[in-house]
């Protein structure tokens, strides 16, 4: 199986690579829409700024090519910035469209609490989840943001309180995010990323 | 439910090796600092900070040497700085494998570097160092490792620096570094009160007690420390059993 992960000049790309390496799964870094094409499954990491991201991903004529890969089926992660990605527009940069594969919108958390959300936290799950699959109910997941998505629809399968609470992991068909850094979540987030290449190699 | 509190232990090194020393002076060797890495991974730390407290240009490539060394050992986030004064040097420091940055002396000369941080890499990765120290009824900012005093209160420039761009506040009480005392509880809960982000505090770290006070009475988001990790007088899992026991939020790992 061919997964990508799509290079675009930001994020936690290394990371996230050094992640799946330890799974012993081999990625490749994909930054032009033919090399996008060629593969069985994307993983969109992200650190940094909603309106940046997508601009990066405009310049490297990336945004439809994504947007087509999900509607062929393809399998799709979002982490942290890849999951506010996915949601129409932001509050970190009105104006900036995002790959909209949800109609709503990413928000600045209000400030009842410390912000940035900066740490360990735990899931509330909504919903069955795929990528949750064999993660302990009280597990905590490494959080590092500001803005979230407070609603996702029926695509929110699990969600986290602070400040208010959000999504945290979502899942709709071959769509999945979350808004934790799995890539730096210790042996959990291990499972999550195996969860996702297990789904991606035609398990459902 | 609810966020964490963090236990960082952090690794001072020359660039290459990790060493310590009390109140910032008589440095001596304390071992690899990838092999620590991957100790404190599998025992539970939270994150990990990977300081370069000699920070001169000359061994600037030995550090990003180590932090990639490190990172390659780290399923946990990792902080690291030292003698960052722009966003190249801070830009190496993350594609090294970092996932914040701490700056410190460059920021208290032009605290706007912390606004071009926070443009570049987003707030959540920028964190403000500051080493503090008593002098009469406040505390002062001290730079260049502790060296120079700057003749700024600590806790008005915490704020300053958040309001610039610092999206975490690493504390660092003088009185108390090395010395394993416990942590500078006042200190500690003047930043945090002053400032909206977490509060990273350090320095004076001792028995499972000390981060219980540093947690209760100085109101820390997180509590780092070295030396009790490093020589094994703490185990991190023993810790985190205790501070669970107590009622504070950690993460408990196996």
């Amino acid at each position: 199986m061919n997964i990508a992960l799509v290079e675009y000049g930001a994020g936690n790309l290394p990371s996230v690579e050094r992640a799946l390496g330890r799974l012993g799964v081999e990625s490749r870094r994909v930054s032009t829409p033919e090399a996008l094409a060629g593969c069985d499954a994307l993983i969109l990491p992200g650190v940094g700024h909603f309106g940046a991201l997508m601009r990066s991903l405009g310049e490297r004529s990336l945004v439809e090519p994504l947007r087509d890969a999900v509607s062929q089926g393809k399998p799709l992660l979002g982490i942290c910035l890849g999951l506010q990605a996915m949601f129409a527009t932001s509050d970190e940069a009105p104006g900036d469209v995002g790959l909209a594969l949800f109609p709503q919108k990413v928000s600045a958390l209000p400030p009842a609490d410390r912000l940035p959300h900066m740490g360990w936290n735990q899931l509330r799950r909504t919903r069955p989840s795929k990528l949750l699959e064999g993660v302990p109910e009280d597990a905590y997941f490494y959080f590092a943001h500001s803005y979230a998505a407070l609603d996702a629809g029926d695509a929110g399968v699990a969600y986290c309180d602070h400040c208010a609470p959000f999504v945290a992991v979502l899942e709709r068909e071959n769509v999945f995010a979350t808004q934790f850094h799995p890539e730096k979540s210790g042996p959990v987030g291990a499972q999550i990323l195996s969860n996702f290449v297990r789904y991606a190699g035609g398990e459902k | 439910m609810s966020l964490a509190r963090r236990i960082i232990p952090c690794l001072d090194t020359d660039g290459e090796r990790v060493v310590k020393g009390v109140n910032f002076v008589n440095l001596r060797d304390a071992g690899d600092p990838a092999a620590l890495a991957a100790r404190y991974n599998i025992e539970g730390a939270d994150e990990l900070v990977v300081l370069d407290i000699a920070a001169s240009r000359d061994h600037r490539p030995t550090f990003l040497e180590t932090i990639r060394r490190v990172a390659a050992e780290l399923a946990i986030p990792l902080t690291a700085g030292g003698g960052v004064a722009n966003v190249d040097e801070g830009r190496a420091i993350l594609r090294a494998g970092a996932d914040k940055l701490t700056v410190n002396t460059a920021a208290i000369r032009n605290p706007s570097l912390l606004t071009e941080l926070a443009a570049e890499f987003g707030s959540q990765a920028v964190v403000l160092a500051i080493d503090a120290k008593r002098v009469g009824d406040r505390w002062e900012a001290f730079v260049r490792g502790g060296s120079v005093p700057t003749g700024i209160d600590a806790v008005e420039w915490a704020h300053r620096g958040v309001d610039a761009g610092a999206g975490e506040i690493l504390i660092t009480s003088m009185d108390k570094d090395g010395t394993r005392s416990g942590f500078d509880c006042p200190l500690t809960a003047a930043i945090s009160r002053a400032v909206s982000v977490p509060v990273i505090a350090s320095g004076g770290a001792d028995t499972p007690e000390t981060f219980l006070e540093v947690f209760r009475e100085g109101r820390a988001d997180a509590a780092l420390a070295a030396s009790i990790f490093h020589d094994s007088i703490q185990g991190l899992g023993e810790l985190k059993r205790y501070l669970g026991e107590q009622g504070i939020p950690v993460r408990q790992t196996a």
